[in-house]
């Protein structure tokens, strides 16, 4: 019944929102249903700890694992969508966009959040698919809202990238089902159903399975934005307005994470640890050095987020790697500590860019002393990003760090730590420039009280998630357990 | 009975891989859109063909989808692209077409080498044909990577996506339908959205240079 209600809540928005005129209103009534996504996602979190939910004759299925995906969604969907009314508002007021584009933003907005909450909710993996594939179709319109030169190739090279990507990945599933149609000695009914692929993934031929791992990895990782198929990533995130730049940071690429958490169960079955670690391992480290080498010289705010978020996604491959029930109970608490900072840093740099005109990093000075409540957000922000106590990123990643260690990869970790004190550094450095200096001009109108109090209570929320994990952690293993058995 | 079947099925896999390679050899985006055609077709033709031998009603479904979608719809799109768009002939290509027909070759080689791993689990003449729908992906992947135009672009992606319905075909006869129907419908939607943003880009700037992506960098 909850997964319904979760869906429904979801499409009644999108049909709202299609069959209404853009105004102002529309813009909350979609944070709301946020909200209530938010809430029934941490309903069902609770019910699905005694066992799993099933709807629609079974073709629906939350286990703690899709219940808490949902709550990321919930919540950094609610972050975004309550800046839905200023960015358009903005948008509007400077002639960026008409009144019919702010109806398409909504709607596509909508959209998304639905594709995601259906690949999270369904029980086939063949759907998870689908439903990913056509987030893509729904962003790219998104990416391309602006209508600038910069939009249209942004998007272009997104949906390129991303189909091709995720062709891969359809490849990769239909050779699951062909290895689940030749298991030795079974008459045995073949099906994309989570549950029943579970039942036979020890049975599966290795041959094939490791194929198939291989094609899912590329193929899924192309949406997680890993090397080697990451570059849509940064020019999606940087034309984007801020909302969806949010959005696609702070849950998109995780939603396709999730898929990736799915088959690597699948394969650990059937061939074992070794080599899903391996693969996992390689495109984690490299995504990771990847994001530092860019992050040292990077000159563009929003294009600094974007490679930050190519680095958390590689921790979170290294520490899906290790596939411990601690180390993947670090990765969900990962992607939900990520999703949110990533979520408030995004609209406040689009709220800066507002302010200041750039996105260039050497163009904004004096931030904290010119715009304090912004300036001091972005720089709390920032604070969480790289992991500094207590925000629940700094929990996650010694979490994983101690999974790690435990499971005997302590190279990756030093790797990772060599990493992280570099873009710590670089990171420093950039806000530095951004945060600090003395003020020159005038200032512009800053930020609503109440959308302040909305990224001030996401940032503090951040902080409680470090300090005090004890309401998510029989929820994070009970998950972890359900694909690291 | 059945050497009508493992004939018509051999024919159509073949044909599919063959305007593959056609699509790399003929310059001009009406004869290309023509080759994609008679892909889509005789795609449909190995759907309906396995279809009918093992008596399974949602893959002829499936074979009468792709028919609509890929022989005739995506075509017809594409068609109305280039007609928008008079440049949109492939004139200096990253790899010129001789050269790009021996990297074919060698392509149709090195996935037979790789088909073989996934083929010896079960033996029968379809999954046998398997290696050409890899073949395919890998000639649309060729052509995605060393070809500039947009449509050429939008033509390897729907060569990709061919080979892997090829192979879809050939290994499993067909996943369960719902699936297939989303797919194709994905496919649909892939291609309008290209096409969409190709003829928004060309009222606004000069498609090709945002096409080949270079403007946005570090």
């Amino acid at each position: 019944m909850l997964i319904i209600a979760i869906l429904a809540t979801s499409l009644v928005m999108t049909v709202t929102a299609a069959s209404l005129a853009w105004r102002p209103w529309v813009g909350w009534a979609t944070a709301a249903s946020s909200a209530v996504v938010l809430g029934l996602g941490i309903w069902l979190s609770v019910t699905t700890l005694s066992h799993p939910q099933w709807a629609l004759h079974h073709s629906l299925r939350a286990d703690s694992l899709s219940a808490f995906m949902v709550v990321v969604i919930g919540a950094v969907s609610l972050l975004a969508t309550a800046f839905t009314s200023r960015t358009l508002h903005q948008e509007l007021t400077s002639g960026v966009t008409s009144r019919r584009y702010a109806r398409h933003y909504v709607v596509l907005t909508q959209v998304f959040i639905t594709c995601m909450l259906v690949a999270v909710l369904t029980a086939n993996l063949g759907i998870l698919w689908v439903s990913i594939e056509a987030t893509t179709i729904a962003t790219t319109f998104l990416v391309s809202h602006r209508r600038t030169d910069g939009a249209f190739e942004a998007s272009w090279k997104y949906v390129i990238l991303c189909s091709v990507g995720i062709a891969l990945a359809f490849l990769g599933t239909v050779l699951v089902y062909y290895a689940q149609l030749h298991v030795a000695g079974g008459d045995h009914h073949a099906s994309l159903d989570w549950t029943t692929v579970m039942s036979v993934a020890y049975h599966l031929d290795p041959n094939v399975t490791r194929v198939a791992f291989a094609l899912l990895v590329v193929g899924y990782g192309t949406k997680v934005g890993l090397v080697p198929m990451h570059s849509w990533l940064p020019d999606a995130h940087s034309q984007s307005p801020a909302p969806v730049s949010a959005l696609m940071s702070g849950v998109l690429l995780s939603v396709a994470f999730y898929g990736l958490l799915r088959f690597r169960a699948v394969a650990v079955a059937a061939l074992g640890p070794a080599f899903p670690r391996a693969l996992l391992l390689v495109v984690g480290i490299l995504s990771l050095l990847l994001a530092t080498v860019m992050l040292i010289a990077q000159r563009d705010l929003k294009r600094m987020l974007a490679y930050s978020s190519i680095e958390h996604m590689g921790l979170l491959a290294i520490g899906a790697a290790v596939g411990t029930p601690l180390a993947i109970a670090a990765v969900l608490l990962h992607i939900l500590g990520h999703g949110i900072t990533k979520a408030v840093l995004f609209l406040t740099a689009g709220e800066i860019s507002h302010v200041e005109g750039t996105t260039e990093i050497s163009k904004v000075t004096a931030l904290l002393s010119r715009q304090p409540a912004l300036g001091g957000i972005f720089g709390v922000g920032l604070l969480s990003l790289v992991a500094l106590p207590p925000f629940s990123l700094f929990v996650s990643e010694l979490t994983m760090a101690r999974a790690e260690v435990t499971a005997g990869l302590w190279w990756a970790v030093a790797i990772s730590l060599v990493c992280l004190g570099v873009i710590f550094a670089a990171l420093a450095r950039h806000a530095r420039q951004m945060l600090l200096g003395a003020p020159v001009g005038p200032s512009a109108p800053a930020l609503s009280a109440s959308l302040t109090s909305v990224l001030v209570g996401a940032l503090v929320a951040c902080a409680a998630l470090g300090l005090m994990s004890w309401p998510l952690q029989s929820l994070l293993l009970h998950a972890a357990h359900g694909v690291a058995p | 009975m059945s050497s009508a079947y493992v004939g018509t099925l051999q024919l159509a896999a073949g044909a599919v891989l063959l305007s593959a390679v056609m699509t790399l050899w003929r310059r001009s985006v009406r004869s290309i859109v023509s080759m994609l055609s008679l892909q889509g077709m005789a795609l449909a033709v190995v759907a309906i063909d396995l279809s009918l031998h093992e008596h399974e009603h949602a893959l002829f479904v499936t074979g009468v989808l792709v028919f609509v979608v890929k022989g005739l719809v995506v075509p017809a799109l594409l068609r109305r692209v280039s007609r928008l768009d008079p440049r949109s002939r492939e004139s200096r290509p990253l790899v010129n077409v001789p050269a790009s027909l021996v990297f074919a070759a060698a392509l149709i080689v090195l996935s037979y080498v790789v088909g073989t791993r996934i083929t010896t689990l079960a033996s029968s003449e379809a999954i046998g044909l398997a290696p050409l729908g890899l073949a395919t992906v890998l000639v649309g992947y060729f052509m995605l990577v060393t070809r500039r135009r947009a449509v050429s672009k939008i033509v390897g992606l729907i060569l990709v996506d061919n080979g892997i319905a090829l192979m879809t075909f050939l290994l499993t006869s067909g996943v369960p339908l719902i699936v297939e129907l989303g797919a194709s419908l994905d496919v649909l939607l892939v291609v309008v959205v290209l096409q969409f943003l190709m003829v928004s880009m060309r009222h606004h700037s000069d498609t090709d240079q945002l096409t080949e992506m270079k403007a946005l960098h570090d």
